[in-house]
């Protein structure tokens, strides 16, 4: 039997774009029509005037590490040692992530080191997002 | 509003605590319940309010024999049981219901008695944290830590004194799990878990419980115990997943909990004689120490690593040992505040000598919720 693999989201109505973005090779936010604020995790509102009037916009994709762990326990679908990441994105929002293409250690790991993002389809209903060190 | 007149007047933890593959989670609430109730003298009869986290009220009321007029289930965490102190001074205030029980009881080490706690993969926290490797609070709570050493300039040593200290409290509590001193050496040596924490910044996993009876302070002189009074409690919730933390220096839960216990108590930091700060994570003193304004932002790695809130010292903290040393069942907040009611009562295994003001703060979740209490032995 194939061991588990990591533990993937069930979208639902209000976050259905999110995941058809990564699909589709975008990182979707969300921005009031009203406030400007750009959000996440997704909602059909804005989380700070609660106007119902918001779009969905695409990110840049570019962001910088602003913390993270290096995981040393053993986790369905991760080879540890690995790094559970929080990224800051150009547009405000942070999002929990995993670091790619780029050794899980400390010294490789720098806070703020610029980073863009990666899609990496995991089945064919689920394209998680992924960053690596920004190449340009 | 400032809640000075409501007291503890029963308090007691579980008979044993540690490892107690005996006892089911809703006996180790029971447990603790008895005891409280002998330590006071009062029979469920006499109970007509009833909080509680882990179980429901309703579990914990029909297996007690408790027909309540008041119930509150609030489950945010470790603190729910400081946000159910506040929530029953209230309570008590309003008339709502005269003597009210507040119980927690956790099999968190033999798992006797409860579920798994699986994150739903549709809720937020299974669709943008889950995916991405975490597996339970060591994985989740320290995220911020780095964030924080860099901002400040914090170092290792000095985080890894936090477990230090606590264990030179704890040596002197004989319930304590752990007891033996340990070194800066030792913490930074031990097995990684989540880098930057390592096995001793993380807390025990123990069973065990604890019970709080609170009635109006013009009652409590009728019980054979020594009242302690609450003057002053706060709360707060943030989010439900650490990546959406407003910030990672600090807590935005405890920045509303804490000063809000502070202006209802009317004291400032210089009253206060004992403090409890939840520590999961050896982290949470820190953050702790510098969002309820004891220390400036910045200094409480240094403040701790000077020995400020070691046995002797100016700001006792954590006198238990703590969640790190002392017993962590999972939702710790009913220890921290049953120290700060021995320390009241003034039978605390450390004792502080003459403390009259005691404050006790909780975090529940990663980050998610906060609630503090502040005790006084002295009549408001």
């Amino acid at each position: 039997m194939p061991e588990p693999g990591r533990a993937l989201p069930q979208p639902t109505p209000e976050t259905k774009h999110f995941w058809d973005g990564t699909q589709a090779g975008e990182l979707r936010l969300q921005r009031c029509d009203e406030c400007r604020h750009t959000y996440f995790p997704p909602r059909p509102f804005c989380p700070k005037c609660a106007s119902r009037k918001v779009s969905v916009t695409k990110a840049s994709g570019r962001a910088i590490l602003d913390s993270y762990v290096i995981h040393h326990r053993k986790v369905p679908g991760f080879e540890p040692p690995y790094a559970i990441a929080v990224v800051k994105l150009a547009e405000g929002p942070r999002m929990m992530t995993n670091i790619v293409e780029c050794a899980q250690t400390p010294e490789a790991l720098q806070l703020d080191m610029p980073l863009e993002v990666v899609f990496e389809k995991q089945n064919d209903a689920i394209t998680l997002p992924f960053f690596r060190p920004a190449k340009g | 509003m400032p809640h000075n007149t409501v007291a503890v007047v029963g308090a007691a933890e579980t008979t044993k605590l540690g490892v107690v593959p005996d006892m089911s989670q809703i006996q180790l609430h029971a447990d603790a319940a008895l005891n409280a109730m002998a330590d006071c003298g009062l029979k469920p009869k006499d109970i007509d309010g009833v909080a509680t986290a882990g179980e429901t009220p309703v579990q914990t009321a029909h297996y007690l024999g408790i027909t309540p007029t008041w119930v509150d289930g609030t489950s945010v965490g470790g603190c729910s049981f400081m946000i159910h102190v506040r929530h029953a001074a209230a309570a008590i205030e309003a008339g709502l219901a005269k003597t009210i029980l507040v119980t927690h009881g956790e099999s968190g080490r033999s798992g006797i008695g409860r579920g798994p706690r699986p994150v739903p993969a549709s809720s937020l926290n299974g669709q943008f944290e889950q995916p991405f490797g975490p597996m339970g609070p060591p994985s989740l709570f320290p995220i911020p830590v780095l964030r924080y050493m860099k901002t400040y300039g914090v170092t290792h040593e000095q985080i890894a004194m936090v477990s230090v200290v606590q264990r030179e409290w704890a040596g002197k509590n004989p319930r304590a799990t752990f007891r033996d001193p340990i070194t800066v050496e030792d913490v930074l040596s031990s097995r990684m878990i989540a880098y930057p924490f390592r096995l001793l910044q993380c807390c025990l996993v123990t069973d065990g419980g604890g019970a709080l009876i609170l009635t109006s302070a013009d009652r409590a002189k009728d019980f054979p115990t020594k009242p302690v009074y609450i003057l002053g409690t706060g709360e707060s919730v943030e989010t439900p997943m650490v990546s959406q933390m407003e910030s990672f220096t600090s807590s935005r839960a405890f920045s509303v909990a804490g000063p809000t216990a502070f202006r209802e108590a009317g004291i400032t930091h210089k009253d206060v004689d004992h403090l409890m700060i939840y520590d999961a994570f050896a982290h949470l003193p820190l953050f702790g120490l510098e969002d309820l304004g004891f220390v400036p932002r910045g200094e409480a790695g240094r403040f701790i690593a000077e020995r400020n809130t070691a046995p002797g010292a100016k700001l006792p903290l954590n006198t238990n040992g703590g969640g790190l040393s002392y017993m962590h069942s999972g939702m710790y907040g009913m220890y921290a505040l049953q120290e700060s009611v021995r320390q009241m009562r003034g039978t605390a295994p450390a004792q502080v000598p003459g403390a009259k003001i005691s404050v006790c703060h909780g975090v529940g979740g990663m980050f998610a919720a906060s609630g503090t209490i502040i005790f006084s032995n002295q009549k408001p």
